[in-house]
């Protein structure tokens, strides 16, 4: 006993660091989420419901969709792509891949949106070539997905390389030794054994490309009902001063990110608990 | 360099490259490079062509005008404070999720990835509401005449938001793979709790910690959507470099938007080549044979 008390704190410690830990995220995480719950109820039940279903903010919730639909598959694609090209193969520059993989998260996401302007803008090289042609891509909606693409492609790719680090190329190796086809090899083996990892990074790309505000808010133009993303769309309601409304349109984007939480809690539960059938006998063994 | 000769060393002779049988290489490697091609290098080589064409008496004059140093400075002391506040509550937050039990623990440790998945608009104006002058923290802090929101605290609060999870989702998973023997070797030498706290635990938490602060750091550098709500963004005082990129863009003028845009990526990339190299050079310390031995070892 005496031996496992000096390894550990007393229970005062114990008792005062769980508590400072609890009103810290409370005060920073958990105050200001529910706030935002008690402020968009604050005009009833019917004042709530009658923010969402405002047409601007149905029109917010189709452009987002599009945006999703389109960024998420491209960049599932890409997370395939890029995590199979770096996982199973060894080639020069391989580092080179993998830090540019992650230059979405070192750049602030306004210059994100802006380097899209500088490419496509009015003032642009592109510029005066597209205006000839009337495609519009900055100040509508190509340029929000292709903003919105920017910001999430990492995060499928980064979910994918570890696991198929992990998993090396032996159990491919043997699909293909007794016969099966590349697309067989694919289906049947590489997809079972990332599916959750897969799955979790699919979500989380999905809700970035869902709350992302800088870099839309950079190339959307903030025409209303036209391309306003959900995020943006709070922002002029809040900026309008219909603050129950903006707090309404958040908790639509709040369940979103509880939802996606609840996801990789999923994700991760399935995968321990598909794991250890591969790792029993050895654990059996231990003791 | 030291990467080139890595890769170098890595990669396999070329006979037995071309021996791996596995499909697809030309097809996923030219897809990956035609996607980072087109969405990555192209767009970012915008910012330096942009840049270049500029005079360098306009752009030194864009850079250094008063009202950009004030814009640097903030965000830059102001992501060194969050950072650092991050590391000190996020080590606490990280040590009790792993070393004690509490009722509610799994939703918690759920909970600290809320940054994360929460768009930072949204952030901003539920944090704007609690600290903001009738909101259930800043109206008693008003009173006795602290602002929060609308000033430079608020701008603090909001990048302690954004950059918790980093500190503690980096120092968790060290601390859940520390081994018990360490510290009852220091507990039977009679060491005192405090003093293995900081002269052994600490340093085996450092380079975490060191990773998780330079992440938080760099995320509340280049942070935009939840600071401008709470911010006020007043000019020379409550400005932070993204919103006055921001601001720039706003009135057309692309070349002045772009020149801040060229100091705040170099800023944020070298960050993030600390990062790697720190982060390569500990993957390469646990592959060494010293540490290899030492891991049988101890299994």
């Amino acid at each position: 006993m005496t031996q496992k008390r000096s390894v550990s704190e007393s229970k005062a410690s114990r008792v005062f660091l769980t508590a400072i830990a609890l009103v810290f995220l409370g005060v920073v995480l958990i105050i200001p989420l529910a706030l935002v719950f008690h402020t968009a109820f604050r005009d009833g039940l019917e004042g709530y419901l009658g923010a969402l279903a405002d047409p601007d903010t149905l029109s917010a919730i189709r452009v987002t969709c599009i945006a999703v639909a389109i960024a998420v598959p491209c960049n599932i694609l890409f997370g395939f792509a890029a995590a199979w090209s770096i996982t199973k193969f060894e080639f020069r520059g391989k580092r080179l891949i993998v830090s540019l993989i992650d230059v979405p998260f070192a750049v602030s996401p306004v210059i994100s949106g802006m380097i899209f302007v500088l490419l496509f803008g009015a003032d642009s090289f592109l510029g005066p070539w597209l205006s000839d042609h009337g495609i519009r891509i900055i100040f509508a909606l190509p340029g929000i997905v292709i903003a919105t693409t920017f910001v999430t492609f990492p995060f499928v790719a980064r979910e994918l390389i570890p696991v198929m680090q992990m998993q090396g190329a032996e159990q491919e190796l043997a699909a293909l030794t007794l016969g099966a086809s590349p697309w067989q090899m694919f289906r049947l083996v590489t997809l079972p054994s990332v599916k959750w990892g897969l799955f979790y990074g699919s979500i989380l790309c999905a809700a970035r490309a869902v709350g992302e505000f800088g870099a839309v808010s950079v190339v959307s133009g903030h025409i209303r009902g036209e391309t306003n993303t959900l995020p943006l769309h709070v922002e002029v309601l809040y900026n309008e001063y219909h603050f129950s409304c903006a707090f309404a349109v958040a908790t639509l984007l709040i369940l979103i990110a509880v939802l996606t939480l609840g996801a990789k809690a999923t994700a991760e539960l399935m995968e321990r608990r598909t794991r250890p059938q591969r790792e029993l006998p050895l654990k059996e063994a231990k003791p | 360099m030291d990467s080139v000769a890595h890769v170098a060393q890595m990669s396999r002779p070329g006979k037995r490259r071309r021996q791996n049988p596995l499909p697809g290489f030309g097809l996923s490697m030219g897809y990956t490079l035609t996607y980072l091609g087109l969405l990555v290098l192209v767009p970012l080589s915008t910012i330096v062509f942009k840049t270049f064409s500029m005079e360098w008496s306009a752009f030194w004059a864009t850079i250094s005008a008063p009202r950009a140093l004030a814009a640097y400075g903030l965000s830059f002391f102001g992501a060194l404070a969050a950072a650092a506040i991050n590391c000190v509550f996020g080590t606490v937050v990280a040590w009790v999720l792993v070393r004690y039990r509490f009722f509610g623990k799994r939703l918690v440790d759920a909970l600290v990835d809320l940054p994360f998945a929460v768009p930072t608009a949204v952030a901003g104006i539920a944090l704007t509401a609690v600290w903001g002058p009738q909101g259930p923290l800043g109206e008693p802090l008003a009173r006795v005449g602290i602002q929060v929101a609308y000033a430079r605290w608020g701008i603090l609060i909001a990048m302690v938001f954004v950059g918790l999870p980093f500190v503690v989702r980096t120092v968790q998973p060290v601390l859940e793979t520390m081994e018990a023997e360490v510290e009852e070797a220091a507990a039977t030498l009679g060491a005192s709790r405090a003093t293995t706290f900081c002269f052994v635990i600490v340093p085996h938490l450092a380079p975490a910690l060191f990773t998780g602060f330079a992440l938080s750091f760099a995320r509340a550098l280049g942070e935009y959507g939840s600071i401008v709500f709470i911010s006020g963004n007043m000019p020379l005082r409550t400005e932070i470099t993204p919103l006055l990129i921001m601001t720039k863009l706003e009135q057309f003028d692309y070349a002045g938007a772009t020149a801040l845009a060229a100091v705040m990526l170099v800023a944020s990339f070298s960050v993030l080549f600390v990062v790697n190299s720190l982060q390569w050079r500990k993957g390469r310390a646990a592959k060494s044979p010293r540490t290899q031995r030492a891991n049988r070892r101890a299994s």
